[in-house]
């Protein structure tokens, strides 16, 4: 296939305005997190016997999780269904997830009292617990989004290994190291990438599965049987509005044109997509007779209200729209709605919806928690950053008149 | 992956599938102990009798070496002005629930693990560090304890505590139904110590007929009702009241078993991993024929 789009890295220079907050913020963050580490979690955190999880797990661990969906969504379109024209999303979207889930590894590790137990669930099992299943599959694909990255890293490296002084007498070895993984993996590929979706279907399904147990200390609006499938189908969802989002802001931050081409055809899928979510979410509403919680007006009621019409419902009135899946702002505008829809689904199952039966004051997440969670965002971001600079994984039009006139003619197939 | 044939591709998935496949044939036999032995022994709690002494409050934390006020001092009454929950230093409290209406004696209800028969905990914990004991003990093990509190989210009655202000090693904690003691014969720190016998310790079978006799005995003062004998599934601590139990501090949870929902779904998702592997086949399908759609295109074309 000669392809007109190239992954190469950026060349766009690292610091710029935007790059300092972050860093400042990064830091912020990483203050507090010593603090939780020298004085205990309730020094830094709101967390208490009544509200044993917070924005911590919400935010950095359900909703990081799910946001990152965008890499077994577009595996799955890309190299399941051999659909070539949404290559040139999969390796932004492979990176962002692998990102993504080193964070929310990261994050479980700082909630955990005794984080440096964290290998405990590898030989201690417990296969009635949906946590353990969570904690099981999370490790598994992070180890498979580290396989399936390893290729970009010897692309960049094989030939280039130029080490100096003792460490010259290594450049040979590593060498035919980084050439026979890279023999290997793209002969064995497909393994690491089914078992990526099949493990990511798992987990974004049995993250919904944790709440269940809770029972009744779940509000009744979010409280159902069903929430590993919605779970599911909303991670589904916000994987492409995700890939959507992104990329619009790394064209912007390193002056590329974005390629509305592949991301309008990606938007095209959205209406289907929520759709499907919105029947379950309404249908399970009507059939547990819960939509009578939404009569009264209370935070829950509120908050149930926003996530659906604002998070799930406009978008997808948006979606259908032609004139939005094709304009560069309004496609943005909607994905941008998706992902806040899931963002605060995960931030109304996990905190909003949780009433503890003894509870003496509600949970409001401390400066210290949005500091942390804050940090770490912007350290992901800044990640991003650097290995979008470091290794091929946008890719750029190549502006040849030739292969413009033949990009046209074959119906923007790159 | 391009070079890659559809041979190689059988091949590959084929092992692979091998692999899985024998590897799920012996389930290994994961998880804690979770006993539910006919024999497990319960407390009955009468709070007509309880007079709010609060000393099993004491006999709990010398039982467990923690330091405590004298004896003496737990009859300061003025805690009952505020409700209490069990935390990480006082794993059992006795709160005070006056009645509003008419001026009748406040009730004393003592609150600490139930010791479910079907624990949310001991289900959700992620290591297993929690263990349903033959005598209906539900108990913690610090050597597997990650501090993930999920423990916490699951427990419908909100009793596991946590150290939130320890740096290194914070615990959960939670009544152990003196689980050294009663395998030394003796019994648990609080019934021992109770002075007006509010605290019946025995099988648990044979507490459910002694509460029963004594709702018979006299109906006008009890409330026909045991709390904890179906709740969540059954409990070993139960408790007999006078007035209705929501009022009392017992919140109203349901007769079901709480880890019942959410281990049939996980039951359901990993029967003997053949659904995640049926998946894995069928995508392994999807990707197998979409590529030789591609492949056949591409010999078109040249």
């Amino acid at each position: 296939m000669n392809s007109v789009h190239k992954p190469q890295p950026m060349t766009k220079g690292f610091f710029t305005p935007g790059v300092i907050v972050l860093l400042v913020l990064a830091v912020n963050g990483l203050g507090f997190l010593l603090g939780r580490f020298l004085f205990g979690i309730g020094s830094v955190t709101n967390l208490s016997n009544q509200y044993p999880w917070g924005i911590w797990i919400a935010i950095d661990v359900a909703a990081g999780v799910a946001l990152a969906a965008g890499g077994f969504t577009t595996a799955a379109l890309g190299h399941v269904m051999h659909r070539e024209e949404y290559h040139i999303v999969v390796r932004p979207a492979l990176l962002t997830a692998m990102l993504g889930y080193t964070f929310a590894a990261l994050a479980v590790c700082i909630d955990l009292g005794r984080w440096y137990y964290i290998w405990h669930p590898l030989i201690m099992w417990n296969g009635t617990s949906a946590l353990f299943e969570v904690g099981m599959c999370v490790m598994i694909y992070m180890m498979v989004l580290y396989i399936e990255f390893l290729p970009i890293v010897a692309e960049r490296f094989i030939g280039r290994i130029t080490l100096k002084g003792v460490f010259a007498r290594l450049n040979k070895p590593l060498e035919a190291l980084l050439r026979a993984l890279d023999r290997g993996l793209s002969k064995t590929m497909f393994i690491f990438i089914i078992a990526g979706v099949v493990l990511s279907t798992l987990h974004q399904s049995s993250l919904g599965t944790l709440m269940i147990i809770a029972g009744p200390k779940v509000h009744p609006l979010w409280q159902t049987p069903i929430l590993p499938l919605l779970f599911l189908l909303s991670a589904v969802s916000v994987g492409y509005p995700m890939v959507i989002f992104e990329s619009m802001i790394a064209s912007r931050s390193f002056g590329l044109k974005p390629e509305m081409d592949v991301l309008s055809r990606l938007g095209s899928f959205m209406a289907p997509l929520l759709s499907i979510y919105l029947a379950f979410k309404i249908g399970d509403m009507v059939i547990r007779e819960s939509f009578m919680y939404l009569t009264e007006v209370n935070t829950a009621s509120v908050m149930f209200t926003i996530e659906i019409v604002v998070g799930v419902a406009i978008p997808l009135r948006m979606f259908l729209s032609e004139v939005v899946v094709r304009s560069r702002l309004w496609l943005f505008v909607a994905s941008c709605l998706v992902v806040f829809g899931v963002l605060l689904n995960r931030i109304n199952t996990f905190v909003v919806a949780y009433n503890p039966p003894y509870a003496v004051k509600a949970y409001f997440p401390s400066i210290g928690e949005i500091s942390v969670t804050v940090g770490f965002v912007s350290i992901l971001v800044l990640l991003y950053r650097f290995y979008v600079r470091t290794f091929a994984v946008i890719s750029i039009a190549k502006v040849t008149p030739a292969a413009r006139a033949k990009y046209a003619i074959r119906g923007g197939r790159s | 992956m391009k070079k890659k044939t559809r041979r190689d591709f059988l091949k590959t998935s084929a092992l692979i599938g091998t692999a899985v496949a024998s590897s799920s044939l012996h389930p290994a036999k994961a998880g804690p102990k979770n006993i539910l032995s006919p024999d497990r022994m319960g407390v009955l709690v009468d709070t007509t009798v309880c007079v709010g002494c609060r000393s099993c409050e004491w006999a709990c934390k010398v039982a467990h070496g923690r330091s405590t006020q004298p004896l003496a001092e737990y009859e300061d009454r003025s805690v009952y002005q505020t409700s209490r929950r069990p935390d990480h230093e006082s794993v059992t409290v006795v709160n005070e629930h006056r009645q509003e209406e008419s001026n009748g004696t406040p009730v004393y209800t003592k609150v600490q693990c139930m010791h479910c028969d079907h624990p949310s905990c001991v289900s959700a914990c992620i290591v297993g560090a929690f263990t349903k004991e033959e005598n209906g003990s539900v108990v913690w093990d610090t050597n597997k304890c990650i501090g993930c509190r999920y423990c916490m989210v699951a427990c419908p009655f909100q009793i596991p505590a946590f150290e939130f202000g320890e740096a290194l090693r914070p615990d959960v904690v939670k009544c152990d139904f003196c689980f050294s003691r009663t395998q030394e014969g003796k019994l648990p720190a609080c019934v021992e110590m109770c002075p007006v016998e509010a605290l019946t310790y025995g099988p648990r079978t044979e507490l459910i007929k002694v509460a029963r006799e004594r709702i018979r005995r006299a109906p006008e003062k009890y409330v026909h009702h045991i709390y904890g004998e179906t709740e969540a599934g059954g409990t070993s601590w139960m408790y007999l009241a006078s007035r209705d139990f929501a009022g009392l501090g017992l919140p109203n949870v349901g007769t079901h078993a709480m880890p019942g929902t959410s281990e049939s779904i996980q039951h359901g998702i990993f029967a003997y991993f053949i659904p995640p592997v049926l998946l894995y086949a069928m995508l392994g399908g999807v990707m197998w024929v979409t590529r030789r759609g591609k492949e056949s295109e591409h010999e078109e074309l040249k």
